[in-house]
């Protein structure tokens, strides 16, 4: 493999004269400011995910269901008679977003830069240690490649969660002046229909599905079938362009959903709904 | 006859185009320039320079301003002044930039605007790099590779099978993403990297209707595709706004992934078995059989006669090659191996695996794949 | 040839038109990506003065997309390209040339190219005007190295000055603004909003050009969609020379955009159309001059653009009057007559390229043992090596970019689109001024990528293109194509019809600028003009 060698090292770009080391930059604007404040923004919704999902339960059992409102986090609910206390169901339900959302290709770029410093802005050196990171030709990084798998699953709690917004939809018989179930327009019900929105919204902008459903072809017009796929494509494009968006704007939906059913469980607060009876 | 129209009156001088002198009084403000002087082996300095500002100006203006007016060897390169050249990269405070199209208007004149070479190249002088490293990267790339037994003449496709690819191929060659990445500027991988501009032009390739070869192979071994980790630095600096990262870099990677990380895919292609054979002409954008191929527009006499007298021109796009003096050469020739650069260069392609050599990629990939999910 | 008011090379005209659809399939052989036809051909529009839809094209990025294919095929290829090198003599011997000297640009070191034959490519000539939509390198170091080797230059009065070139702000003064805009329907305006093109129109081909706005229009929805209509072209559409001058004509009397042009306005078509079409434009004002070429029009103004002129070459070769010479592209001259069309440039270039190429090839390989390098004369070395360093050992001495902005100066000032005796002799003299300055040029600073030491070799050129250009002008007592006397404002077809200017140096070291008569036509292209003329 001398030829290999020989070739890879032919390949290799001479030095230049950049300063390195972490935060060297001729850059005069602040871009310290943009990292951080995402990163604080993730972290506090991520980590409160991650707590209410998984911790909170098994240390403290409060509950997630109120009313015909089902947190997203343990959607769909999957729990048996003999469940161990330790394990909260969310934990059965959470690897997958939280698998999704960690290949993302927009999730990778922002948590890459603010989480690892590689680069923590363009055009600013990063910490000396990188130098020689594999990124993601080696593990455990190139282990993103698999983002269309969790894409895949992704689609099942995202079906449940498309399902769960009909008991939200429904006030449960037996409340102050309703004896039969009716429809209840509740600011629970609308944040969940918005999450729920969004969270496919996300799903759909997704860059493997883009490539999947038609990126993947060379020449759209070849066949009938393709270019169906070709105007889906297109469509997926459109979406695509705000993936970024999409992101940010489920996760902090589904925070707010968790914490709405929480609070109302703890009795905190009351949830706000208009009645019809039918 | 041929007319000619002169202005309303004929004055005995003609005048000058009309603003043609530039107005040195029209300067409103002064602008402080820190421009990284030096060359290799030397150290190298930042000289100050206060150039007058007139509106409209742009950084390579100031440039300008200061290589007639103090410092005639400034060295910079630059060609065309109007960002289709891609030779005037710089670094200016800190981002890297066309210095024709950024303007002195977009920064506080109060603070000194500091311009620096890319400094991911290797440094010539002044503001001028050495970026040859690119133009060995593009050789191993391997080439357009159209199939060989379908003649030009009977290549079909529509705008949208192009449009993709016509967005790559608005590449300037600036170097700008190259300088940029953080993976060429900051990181000493193990492997090459070929860098965000060599993915567009992969990309433009492998994405190209007509072409067949398969650069997937070399694209993760060769090329280094695994490097980038899609931090975008390389779309934020593009001067024609190519989407680098979404519509080039991120499409391969999920192509690499296709080859080579997709458990599923690998199964149905084992099951399926691959075709090495050349690809069948039915599957490709070309003429098909069965549809008769338009007639020749060989300029005759007459139709000349006609061409040159007609009212109204007629709309007639180009087609079947006419038999003519000289025939295109279709096939591309091997590469001239006179140089080492080029033995690398071919080298550099095989070493990507043996599927690298002439591997046919089925032009129906796209269709003959399970709907996993 | 009717553009090049019939003083085209006819046999050069031919064999661009025979070649170059050729020359387009095989660029799209070698990958280059052209905007489609619904049934999935090469589209093509037309430009000024085009009778047929003919310019394959890439959006406006046309040359752009040339350079990448032909760059992509070179490096495919393994051809050996020297970068940055710059050529200040050719090495003549007993059989014509024989080598270029030269100097490395980012090294400053010197570098002799022993050569059988050589081709010139080295473009135009506008960075002798102060407006121009030229680059820097556009020089004429071409037509300046072939004249100092005894080679004909011929018709240098043409200059074409492109009717639409930005105009403000100052900085961008001159930067092109691609006829594809007036090819995809923009429309010329004057402060008044009077669409002014229509009074400018040449009578015996207005009927050509359509009658109203609406059959204008009719013809740009055609056009886009490459369809057939019975509409005739806008009026913009005319040939390049007459819409400089009507440009020029409409800011002279006063009816000028505030910043001394016209306005150009394509933003009546859809905003998704124009910025599919024309996107480096788009990004070209929005970024330069804050215009939105969707919404608002352009402010435009001549700028210095194409010189017809050039090294006298053979049509089927290229081959200049110097044995081993070759010329092609805008270096040579002859193709475009006294005015080009657009778009014929870049097919000029693939044509003549293709067989310039060849030629100089063949020509090298033809002879027995031709893998020798050629001996090259070590006087003529030595002395191009110490012209090389001189400047540099002058050290401080006349500033070679007071002495570019002065000859700039004269020309724009002098020899511009309209020319008249008196500015002609003035401009003559200035420029002996100027060229006597020369020598005592000297720069500061090293060899490595040094600016200022690279210009005084492109000064030494400029000048010698620039008397050219102003003593053909001064001969040529009559009005045709691109050159317009305001003292002789009638096309002369009796007296100057068929002849070509030609320069060339004298022995002695001085200009000699005389006539000849234009190649003879063949019969078969003698009919067809007649037919239609």
């Amino acid at each position: 493999m001398t030829v290999q060698g020989a070739v890879l090292r032919a390949l290799r770009k001479p030095r230049g004269s950049a300063r390195q080391g972490f935060g060297t930059t001729s850059r005069r604007d602040n871009w310290v400011v943009f990292p951080v404040v995402q990163a604080l923004v993730f972290t506090l919704c991520a980590g409160y995910l991650t707590f209410s999902g998984i911790f909170w339960e098994p240390i403290l059992p409060t509950g997630y269901r109120w009313d015909g409102y089902l947190s997203p986090l343990f959607s769909p609910l999957i729990v048996w008679k003999d469940m161990p206390t330790w394990l909260s169901p969310g934990l059965l339900i959470l690897w997958i977003p939280i698998g999704f959302r960690a290949t993302c290709y927009y999730y990778r770029k922002a948590y890459y830069r603010f989480y690892f410093a590689d680069p923590p802005g363009c055009a600013v050196g990063e910490p000396t240690m990188h130098r020689r990171f594999a990124l993601e030709n080696a593990l455990p990084f190139v282990l993103q490649n698999l983002h269309r798998y969790l894409l895949y699953l992704a689609f099942i709690p995202l079906t449940f969660l498309w399902l769960d917004i009909i008991p939200a939809f429904i006030a449960p018989a037996g409340e102050a002046g309703v004896t039969d179930p009716g429809l209840r327009i509740g600011i629970g019900g609308l944040l969940f229909l918005v999450n729920v929105t969004l969270l496919t919204g996300y799903s759909l902008s997704c860059h493997s599905l883009r490539h999947l459903v038609g990126g993947r072809i060379d020449c759209f017009s070849c066949t009938r079938a393709r270019r169906v796929r070709y105007t889906l494509w297109q469509r997926l494009t459109d979406l695509n362009r705000s993936h970024m968006w999409w992101a940010w704007a489920s996760l902090i939906t589904v925070t707010l959903a968790d914490i709405y059913v929480r609070l109302l469980v703890l009795g905190v607060i009351t949830d706000q709904a208009i009645h019809f009876n039918l | 006859m041929i007319e000619t129209r002169p202005p309303a009156e004929v004055p005995a001088r003609a005048e000058a185009l009309p603003g043609a002198a530039i107005d040195e009084a029209r300067a409103s403000s002064v602008a402080k320039l820190r421009v990284f002087r030096g060359e290799p082996g030397t150290p190298s300095r930042y000289d100050e320079f206060d150039v007058p500002v007139e509106e409209g100006m742009v950084v390579l203006d100031a440039l300008h301003w200061i290589q007639g007016n103090g410092a005639p060897d400034l060295a910079v390169r630059w060609n065309c002044k109007a960002a289709k050249c891609g030779s005037c990269g710089a670094e200016v405070n800190g981002r890297p930039s066309l210095t024709c199209k950024t303007r002195l208007s977009d920064f506080d004149l109060d603070e000194p605007i500091t311009v620096e070479p890319m400094r991911t190249f290797p440094l010539v002088r002044d503001l001028v790099t050495d970026v040859s490293w690119n133009y060995e990267v593009n050789r191993s790339i391997e080439p357009f590779s159209p199939p060989a037994d379908v003649p030009q003449s009977d290549w079909r496709w529509q705008q949208e099978d192009i449009e993709r690819v016509q967005e790559f191929r608005k590449c300037i060659e600036c170097f700008l993403c190259q300088d940029v990445c953080h993976v060429l500027r900051n990181h000493e991988t193990e492997r090459p990297f070929m860098g965000p501009r060599f993915l567009v032009r992969a990309a433009g390739l492998e994405m190209h209707p007509i072409d067949q070869a398969d650069r997937r192979p070399y694209l993760k071994d060769v090329g280094g595709v695994g490097y980038c980790n899609i931090t975008k630095c390389c779309t934020e600096v593009c001067p024609e706004h190519i989407k680098i990262t979404d519509n080039a870099i991120i499409p391969l990677k999920e192509r690499v992934a296709d080859e080579f990380y997709d458990p599923i895919q690998w199964a149905w292609r084992k099951l399926r078995g691959r075709s090495d054979s050349a690809p069948d002409r039915r599957s490709l954008p070309v003429l098909q059989a069965g549809r008769q191929a338009e007639p020749s527009i060989e300029p005759t006499p007459e139709r000349l006669a006609r061409a040159v007298g007609e009212d109204s021109p007629v709309a007639e796009p180009m087609h079947a090659a006419a038999p003519t003096t000289s025939t295109p050469a279709a096939e591309p020739t091997p590469a001239a191996e006179r140089t080492d650069a080029g033995k690398v260069a071919k080298a550099a392609r095989a070493t990507a695996g043996p599927r690298a050599k002439r591997a046919r990629r089925r032009p129906d990939t796209g269709d003959e794949t399970p709907s996993e999910g | 040839m009717v553009g090049g008011k019939l003083l085209n090379n006819a046999r050069m005209a031919e064999l661009h038109a025979r070649e170059a659809p050729d020359r387009v399939r095989e660029l799209e052989a070698w990958g280059a990506v052209f905007d489609r036809t619904r049934d999935g051909r090469i589209l093509q529009r037309p430009f000024g003065g085009h009778s047929h839809p003919r310019l394959a094209h890439v959006g406006d990025r046309t040359g752009l997309e040339m350079i990448r294919t032909l760059q992509d095929r070179a490096v495919a290829a393994g051809v050996d390209v020297f970068m940055e090198c710059t050529i200040t003599r050719l090495i003549t011997g007993a059989d014509g040339v024989v080598g270029a000297f030269g100097y490395w640009r980012t090294t400053g070191g010197p570098v002799v190219f022993p050569a059988k034959t050589v081709v010139l490519a080295t473009g135009g000539i506008g960075k002798a005007y102060t407006v121009t939509s030229n680059s820097w390198e556009y020089s004429g170091d071409g037509h300046a190295l072939a004249y100092s080797v005894g080679a004909d230059l011929i018709d240098m009065e043409f200059v074409q000055f492109h009717p639409t070139g930005m105009v403000w702000p100052p900085g961008v003064r001159g930067l092109l603004v691609t006829e594809a805009v007036r090819g995809e329907g923009g429309i010329l305006r004057n402060k008044d909003g009077e669409r002014f093109m229509s009074r400018y129109l040449p009578e015996d081909r207005r009927g050509e050009y359509a009658s109203t706005d609406e059959e204008a229009a009719r013809w740009v929805t055609a056009q886009s969609e490459g369809r057939v209509t019975d509409a005739r072209r806008p009026p913009e559409l005319s040939t390049r020379d007459n819409v400089s001058r009507a440009i020029y004509t409409e800011v002279r009397e006063g009816r000028g955009s505030p910043h001394g042009g016209v306005f150009l306005d394509i933003s009546y078509l859809p905003p998704e159309h124009v910025r599919r079409k024309l996107p480096s434009m788009y990004d070209q004002f929005k970024e330069l001059a804050d215009v939105d070429i969707t919404t608002g029009p352009m402010e435009v103004g001549p700028t210095t653009h194409y010189v017809m002129g050039g090294v006298r070459v053979d049509a089927e070769t290229g081959a200049s009057t110097v044995p081993g010479l070759y010329a092609a592209g805008e270096v040579a001259g002859g193709m475009h007559g006294a005015n080009r069309l657009g778009g014929n440039s870049l097919s000029d270039l693939l044509v003549f390229g293709q067989r310039t190429g060849a030629a100089a090839a063949a020509a090298a390989t033809s002879v027995a043992g031709w893998k020798k390098a050629p001996y090259l004369d070590p006087v003529q070395v030595r002395d191009a090596g110490r012209e090389l360093s001189a400047p540099l050992e002058q050290g401080s001495g006349e500033d070679p970019y007071a002495l570019q902005r002065d000859l700039q100066d004269v020309m724009q000032r002098l020899v511009g689109i309209f020319r008249v005796e008196a500015d002609l002799q003035e401009a003559t003299s200035e420029l002996s001024r100027l060229k006597a300055r020369w020598p005592a040029v000297g720069v500061r600073g090293g060899r490595t990528f040094n600016p200022g030491w690279n210009l005084v070799f492109e000064l030494r050129n400029l000048l010698v293109v620039s008397e050219a250009i102003t003593r053909s002008a001064l001969q040529r007592t009559e009005s045709r194509g691109a050159h317009s006397r305001i003292d002789h404002p009638e096309t002369d077809q009796a007296g100057w019809g068929g002849r070509n200017s030609v320069v060339r140096r004298r022995p002695d070291g001085s200009m000699e600028v005389t006539t000849t008569a234009l190649p003879e036509m063949s019969d078969e292209l003698r009919l067809l003009l007649g037919g239609a003329h």
